[in-house]
């Protein structure tokens, strides 16, 4: 028997709460799926079979009680492993976690228990979020379904291929620099990266704090924003996070953009993009038209210096955020080849020389170095302001237009293997996201079309701060205007 | 060259605990002494994915002390994170301000000396090491437990000079009840930067920093100690090196814990965990209306308002409970401050000192003080029957004065008649005295007083025993 196809978010919710289906049963599809796809996608890193059965069978006797289920109420979810799990591993694909369990859940995690959901596992990612490919995941490999020789972007690989191969109903990210967004538009999937501030963070496992968001991934427009709408708000543990109203994001979607303003910053269209992404934006963009909206040229001036700064901000949060790896309180702890403790300098060098991978090294000291005495004004103060600079240029862009619409990635999958030598190329393919994790903003990849090669292409709407009612409303508007949704990954079991 | 031709100039860095009953950026109790690990989080224990959330009432004690001595309250102020490793730093950085503390400037009056303070900031505290035969093992209760530290100007020039200002801080901060000044228990800490200089120079000379002082007389001797010797290294022909020193009180010495090249560099930059801190007009004038007296204010109004000598005030504004106790008594009283002032510094103080002062408060409160005053003004009752009285009174922790004295029969005889009988009983008893009395050994007065207080059993207004004694021998 196979899953039925797509499993969606709402309809699956729906589906239970009517009693059309049990969240027994869904909760087992989604377990098959796995067990039958993810031997070779590797998009989990910890499956709870036990435990999502425990919850959807406590969700299907709640259901037969006549109470009122919550708002995902046996609704199969994977959550990224940087996420902290009460009882569940949390590694954040990194060795130096290893046997890690937490103690507490995550502000997202309580949330979605509260809703009903059910925590089908942990997916894989780049050790600490740092990565575009999933490739630095200390774990295993995670492939692109669309084409398993291919990666399927990062960091949260993993979330996005466990929601393109039907592994569940919708899943959870974290962006800092795109890896919500540049693996969705790799694995032809929706995924939105939340205003800074809109979602807590805590329990959210720190890679650059000042730019670390949590958000949602879903095949359809409209799950994103119902899977948002639970996520979403204040929380007293997050100083960070803002006290703003929540909307429900799913229930305001438009299908007409009539009097919608479309910016198209003309620096995203440069040297660099691939022929075929660019072919299908600009598709996307007639298509935005037709559908009543205005495309107007906008300009962000700050757009070439935004990836230089971003990897210095983000790399000096990280060097200090990562400090806490230590091998005194939690995960993995080096010790001598005989078995014996080390003495105490020791042991830091060797647990953390062993427990981290080459990435993160790499970005622990780059971040040290930027923060460094003597250092510190000419790299991390400068980037600071040109931080500002550029949240000035989208300020000012937005006061022109309501959304801004470019690619989410400038190629679409490459293949394993292809960049990692080159960190400089892999940093380039976060070219296009990066600059709404400096300003704060939000936005949303939705999938546009394909490459001669069957190869998800993505879309990106940007919005201001707190516009994701907005920038859902035009992804939705777009995306039920074409059928690219109904395309999905080849399945060994339909093939 | 000689030492004499040298001058001091220190600083000194305090760091007071507040006492306020959570942590900095956590829920957890501050309370001292728990099992180890005891009170603690994932946000103090520094796990993956934990966030800190600053406590209000930390924020409002730093005000609270800033404007006590006179600092400016930044409104807009930002924690930044301090980067090193130690096991018992969960994080592998403490949340501390760097560029922008709390409060800036200020100053404090030392035995008539302005001393300026640079900066006064919120910090959180780190855990404890414990070393023993078994390994090492951290606990992290102290750690994120809310921290002030206050930094002086290089303004004090004597080891006597800081111990003064040290002890006039202390005051203040117990008084305005933002630290319980426990210097034992190293809930007031100090570290002394320390520097010589030819004497008049303008020049600073290059300071060390004196570590782990954990005492008043610590602090004084660790800074004495390590003027002399700097001032025997330039005298030497050599030069100071700026480094960080430990005191080690047993043998009265610092030593050199590390050098300059072996500083650490904090890597200070703006925690993004934490928004910058606003602070309103509204709630720094909340603060302000809350501010108690301080010492010295309160010291000069009593000189002023009671009339009692320096002395006496000193004592009696020391502590916060017993110099407000003071001002009730005075309200109660409404007789001669300087009485007032006797009984409380003495009999009052002593049994306060022994059971706390707000226990003796609140078993005898000001009226029934004022009650006991106004007695030995009246001749009443004699200075010895009323510290009788007090005692009973605090031992029962009710009861009326008067009843007291009429059950007990503490009153004194103020009835000439009946004391001019014992004096002359006295006086016929003891013939040679008066004869030597007469013959000009007048010290033998008071024997003839004590004889009388003995026969009338202290009952006796010692004053009239006095007079009428005088009065028999020169007849």
């Amino acid at each position: 028997m196979t899953a039925r196809y797509p499993m969606g978010l709402i309809e699956t919710r729906d589906a239970i709460a009517c009693g059309d289906r049990r969240a027994r049963d869904v909760c087992d599809e989604a377990l098959r799926a796995i067990e039958t796809r993810d031997v070779e996608l590797g998009a989990f890193l910890h499956v709870d079979a036990e435990g999502a059965g425990r919850d959807a069978e406590r969700i299907d006797a709640v259901l037969a009680r006549g109470e009122r289920p919550g708002d995902l109420a046996g609704v199969p979810i994977a959550v990224k492993d940087v996420i902290v799990t009460r009882g569940l591993p949390t590694t954040c694909g990194s060795r130096i976690l290893d046997g890690f369990i937490p103690p507490y859940d995550a502000t997202v995690i309580a949330r979605l228990r509260a809703a009903g959901a059910v925590l089908i596992g942990k997916t894989n990612c780049d050790e600490f979020a740092m990565g575009s490919s999933n490739e630095n995941s200390a774990y295993r490999v995670a492939r692109n379904p669309w084409d398993t020789t291919r990666v399927p972007g990062g960091s949260s690989g993993g979330s996005a291929v466990a929601v393109a191969a039907n592994m569940c109903a919708a899943s959870l990210g974290s962006d800092t620099g795109g890896s919500i967004r540049q693996p969705a538009s790799l694995a032809g999937v929706v995924g939105l990266k939340p205003t800074y501030g809109r979602v807590s963070r805590y329990g959210l496992v720190a890679f650059a704090s000042s730019l670390d968001q949590v958000g949602p991934f879903a095949r359809a427009v409209r799950d994103v924003a119902e899977l948002l709408t639970v996520i979403a708000g204040h929380d007293p543990l997050d100083s960070t996070s803002v006290d703003a109203p929540v909307p429900h994001y799913s229930h305001n979607l438009r299908t007409t953009l009539k009097g919608v303003r479309v910016g198209v910053p003309r620096e995203y269209f440069v040297e660099g993009i691939d022929a075929e992404v660019e072919r299908a934006v600009r598709g996307a963009l007639g298509r935005l038209k037709d559908l009543g909206a205005t495309i107007h040229d906008v300009s962000l001036p700050h757009t070439p210096y935004a990836l230089g700064c971003y990897y210095l901000i983000a790399t000096a949060e990280a060097s200090s955020n990562l400090a806490r790896y230590d091998g005194i309180r939690f995960g993995f702890r080096a010790a001598r080849a005989d078995g014996g403790a080390l003495a105490l300098r020791e042991q830091y060098t060797a647990t953390r020389e062993r427990g981290f991978g080459d990435e993160v090294k790499r970005r622990i000291m780059l971040g040290t170095f930027a923060l460094s005495s003597g250092y510190y004004d000419a790299y991390y103060l400068k980037a600071q302001k040109v931080r500002a600079l550029i949240q000035r240029d989208f300020d000012a862009a937005f006061r022109e237009v309501d959304v801004i619409a470019t690619p989410t990635s400038p190629t679409a999958a490459w293949k394993l293997g292809a960049k990692v030598a080159d960190p400089l190329q892999m940093y380039l393919a976060d070219i296009y996201t990066v600059s709404c994790n400096l300003a704060g903003n939000c936005g949303v990849s939705v999938p546009c079309g394909f490459t001669s090669e069957n190869l998800p292409i993505g879309l990106q709407i940007l919005g201001p701060a707190f516009a994701e009612e907005r920038i859902l409303s035009v992804a939705h508007a777009y995306e039920q205007s074409e059928a690219w949704r109904t395309r999905v990954p080849p399945h060994p079991e339909t093939a | 060259m000689t030492r004499a031709d040298f001058e001091a100039v220190i600083g000194l860095e305090v760091h007071a605990q507040l006492l306020t009953a959570s942590k900095l950026f956590c829920g957890c109790s501050t309370t001292f002494g728990a099992p180890p690990n005891h009170h603690t989080c994932p946000v103090c224990l520094g796990l993956p994915g934990a966030l800190p959330v600053l406590s209000r009432r930390a924020v409002e004690f730093a005000i609270r002390l800033g404007l006590a001595v006179g600092c400016t309250i930044r409104k807009k102020n930002r924690f930044a994170r301090k980067n090193y490793f130690y096991p018992d730093l969960p994080k592998g950085y403490q949340i501390s301000q760097y560029e922008e503390p709390i409060c800036e400037g200020g100053r404090l009056d030392v035995a008539g000396k302005v001393v300026r303070l640079r900066r006064i900031h919120m910090e959180e505290d780190a855990g404890k090491c414990v070393h023993d035969a078994a390994g090492s093992s951290v606990d992290l209760n102290r750690a994120g437990v809310p921290l002030l530290e206050i930094v002086s100007e290089p303004d004090l020039s004597t080891p006597e000079e800081a111990g003064v200002y040290l002890r006039a801080l202390r005051d203040i901060v117990v008084y305005l009840g933002v630290c319980d000044g426990n210097m034992e228990e190293g809930s007031f800490r100090c570290d002394a930067n320390v520097s010589v200089r030819r004497a008049g120079a303008r020049e600073l000379g290059t300071r060390a920093e004196i570590k782990n002082v954990n005492s008043f007389r610590f602090v004084e001797k660790a800074i004495a100690y390590e003027i002399a010797r700097q001032v025997d290294v330039v005298l030497s022909g050599g030069s100071v090196v700026q480094e960080t020193r430990l005191f080690d009180s047993d043998r009265g010495i610092t030593q050199s814990m590390r050098g300059k090249e072996e500083a650490h560099d904090y890597r200070y930059f703006p925690d993004p965990d934490l928004l910058p801190l606003d602070i309103a007009d509204a709630s720094i004038d909340d603060v302000r209306r809350t501010l108690p007296e301080l010492p010295a204010a309160r010291r000069s109004r009593f000189l002023v308002e009671y009339g009692i000598s320096e002395a006496d005030a000193v004592v009696l504004t020391a502590d916060r409970v017993v110099a407000e106790f003071f001002d009730v008594v005075m309200r109660a009283y409404a007789g001669d401050g300087r009485r007032a002032a006797g009984f409380l510094r003495t009999d009052w103080l002593r049994v306060a000192n022994d059971r706390g002062a707000a226990d003796v408060v609140a078993r005898v409160p000001a009226a029934k003080i004022a009650q006991l005053l106004q007695m030995v003004d009246a001749g009443t009752i004699s200075i010895a029957a009323r510290r009788e009285v007090f005692a009973l009174l605090v031992d029962a922790g009710e009861g009326d004065p008067e009843a007291i004295v009429r059950e007990r029969g503490l009153a004194q005889t103020s009835d000439a008649g009946a004391i001019e009988a014992a004096v002359d009983a006295v006086l016929s008893a003891n013939p040679n005295e008066v004869a030597a009395y007469r013959a000009g050994k007048e010290k033998l007065l008071s024997f003839f007083v004590g004889q009388v207080m003995k026969a009338t059993r202290g009952k006796a207004n010692p004053a009239i025993v006095n007079d009428l004694v005088l009065k028999r021998l020169r007849s």
